[in-house]
């Protein structure tokens, strides 16, 4: 990196935004940062034609598929059925009409998505909020709070990331539905997706916790603040990006799963979510083809809007626990 | 119209509730944190931090793995003890046989492939005009749903009957062009399998590609400039420096594409179901369990699906061990 103070004096924020200057600065920025022409001379030979033509190549294989269903989502379902999408270059056609019958037609043959976005919102938002509170907690004891044995703790939730979900589905579902009784409703599926969240929540919020230096918290300490006061004056202020960047994370984690709500949810319009839904118009494919492009589209929008508009603070949250050592 | 609204309204009404309950406890604990009395104070801190996350992975986690250890030494309805004959079930069985062998190349397949192609894909596009943009779209697959994804490749696999449509799958299409016979790619095994992981490997790549992108440009320029004036082609340069210097990300890389691989459940469920001998553990775990009631089957199916994903946690707690020790 191009500061290079000796010290490790960075705070957590400052790093993240090293990191993030990493990543987006443009080649001519970036290089007036690391050593000037040197840098471009190597650039010179390092690219070929062959590197730039597979790299189109990845790209354009890479997009194609989700292009190709937008496409298809805006024809109406008498050509989705008949031709290729790839059609619409001949005979282009435009129609709204898929997506108004799979979001407003209500009964029970048809897709009711309307009712099924609400519960994914109603779903997703709460169960990212959850996590994230508890384990910024969590991640501060084990950060700064010294006590026998944390380190054994710190790796043992470390460990449990790895416990496949599968394991815990039929115990918790036992739980939920025959000590709590609340199988089959939004709290049920908001505690699955806090306890499944919290083990990589606690890992990744670590990180940074931990990275804020001694100092600042030792300064606060010595005005007198005990740790609940550090943890809301200190910690909190200073780990908002991180925050922030992991909620993302989380959200569209738990708004893309199935398998939880599957089991958690009771399958039924009043909780499940979308993906839920989809997966059931998948499973007869062969009726419902016409209106799956559409359908499928519906589900992405959300995580579509969060990835283009959030994608630096998503990278981010990816990079946290990963590039480090 | 209306039911929408009132259903809308009802919905968020019970999100607010949820989630005003939710800041009431944190907060009366945090209180009651901060007006602890002097005596036992951290001691008391402490455990009023680590209390919520702690007894939700042990309710959550730590519990159910027990038990469902447990619960795969009993029969169907966890009534008998049956000692291992589920695990012997599982490997005397051609259909779970199958299923075993198709995770086995899924988590052969799925890391490697991921990894090499957003390795390639970093390095090709690293510095270039457009980066950002370039980026963006292979990544973008990993904002996707699974089952989103399931649906996106079924339309690219779509086949239709030789003379009696026109193709509207985009590679059958292809096939059909260049005078081939349109193939059922979902359903002819052995093959299907390798069609489902390259819809895993269109997600995951995007993430080895970012990461990898970013420990790339931490590679010090000055090595590199070094290595080429020492006379290196381009691939000894990459495969001497830059591999090196990136070891520790394409581990991470490595393992976190690995394990959800293994866990991998989504995709299956949405474009086979499990069918035509596509089926994988975790899948499989899901059928026994849920679909036909056999909890001992299916409680063995995720024992041995947390055996395989054990050697990759341990790994990792030695690496991170191991940095702490440096720090």
């Amino acid at each position: 990196m191009s500061t290079s103070s000796g010290t490790n004096a960075g705070t957590s924020t400052d790093k993240v935004q090293k990191a993030e200057t990493k990543l987006d600065k443009p080649l001519g920025q970036r290089n007036k940062a690391t050593g000037g022409g040197k840098a471009k001379r190597v650039k010179q030979r390092l690219t070929s034609r062959w590197a730039t033509f597979a790299a189109i190549v990845i790209a354009v294989v890479w997009t194609i598929p989700t292009f190709g269903l937008l496409v298809s989502s805006i024809r109406t379902p008498e050509e989705i059925r008949t031709t290729g999408w790839w059609n619409i270059f001949v005979s282009p056609s435009f129609t709204l009409e898929n997506y108004a019958e799979v979001l407003t037609v209500s009964g029970a043959s048809s897709a009711n998505l309307g009712q099924y976005f609400v519960n994914s919102l109603v779903i997703a938002i709460p169960a990212a909020l959850f996590p994230i509170a508890l384990a910024t907690m969590a991640a501060y004891a084990f950060a700064w709070i010294k006590f026998k044995g944390s380190g054994a703790l710190f790796v043992l939730v470390f460990a449990l990331q790895i416990v496949p979900l599968q394991m815990a589905l039929v115990p918790l579902l036992q739980i939920f539905s025959g000590v709590l009784g609340i199988s089959g409703t939004f709290p049920a599926v908001w505690i699955a997706h806090t306890i499944f969240g919290l083990p990589l929540c606690i890992f990744l919020l670590h990180n940074f916790i931990s990275e804020i230096p001694g100092e600042v918290v030792e300064a606060a300490r010595v005005d007198g603040a005990n740790h609940t006061q550090i943890f809301f004056r200190v910690i909190i202020p200073l780990s908002l990006p991180a925050l922030a960047s992991i909620g993302i994370f989380q959200f569209l984690w738990v708004w893309n799963d199935l398998l939880v709500a599957l089991v958690f949810s009771g399958g039924t319009a009043d909780v499940a979510p979308l993906t839920q839904r989809l997966a059931e118009l998948v499973g007869n494919f062969g009726r419902n083809t016409e209106r799956l492009p559409a359908a499928a589209f519906i589900s992405l929008i959300i995580p579509l809007i969060v990835f283009f508009s959030l994608q630096r603070y998503f990278v981010r949250g990816l990079l946290a626990g990963s590039t480090k050592g | 119209m209306a039911d929408f609204l009132s259903d809308f309204a009802e919905k968020f009404g019970l999100m607010f509730l949820g989630l005003a309950a939710f800041a009431v406890v944190v907060g009366v604990l945090l209180f009651l944190a901060d007006r602890a009395p002097k005596r036992g104070r951290d001691v008391l801190q402490l455990l009023i931090f680590l209390l919520p996350a702690g007894i939700l992975l042990t309710v959550g986690l730590i519990y159910p793995a027990v038990n469902t250890t447990v619960l795969s030494f009993f029969n169907r309805n966890s009534q008998e003890f049956v000692g291992f004959d589920n695990f012997v079930w599982m490997f005397t069985q051609p259909s779970i046989q199958i299923t075993l062998i198709n995770t086995l190349i899924w988590v052969a397949l799925v890391p490697t492939l991921s990894t090499i192609f957003g390795l390639a894909y970093a390095v090709f596009i690293d510095k270039s005009k457009g980066e950002k943009v370039l980026k963006s779209l292979v990544f973008m697959p990993m904002a996707i749903s699974f089952v989103g994804a399931g649906i996106i490749w079924r339309f690219m696999y779509e086949y239709r009957a030789e003379g009696f449509s026109e193709q509207i799958g985009v590679l059958n299409q292809i096939i059909v062009w260049v005078g081939g016979e349109p193939q059922q790619f979902l359903q002819n095994s052995p093959w299907n399998t390798f069609f489902l992981i390259i819809v895993m490997v269109w997600i995951q790549t995007g993430f080895a590609m970012v990461l990898l992108s970013a420990a790339i440009k931490g590679v010090p320029v000055e090595i590199i400039e070094a290595s080429r004036l020492d006379g290196a082609n381009p691939w000894q340069t990459f495969w001497n420096v830059t591999v090196p210097g990136i070891r520790s990300t394409l581990v991470v890389v490595v393992t976190t594409i690995s394990i959800a691989t293994l866990k991998v459940f989504d995709i299956v469920r949405a474009m086979t179901g499990g069918n035509f001998d596509t089926s994988v553990v975790a899948n499989e775990m899901y059928t026994q369990a849920f679909n036909r009631g056999e909890f001992g089957q299916g409680s063995a199916l995720a024992v041995v699906l947390f055996v395989m994903v054990l050697p990759i946690v341990v790994y990792n707690v030695r690496i991170m061990r191991k940095q702490k020790e440096i720090r």
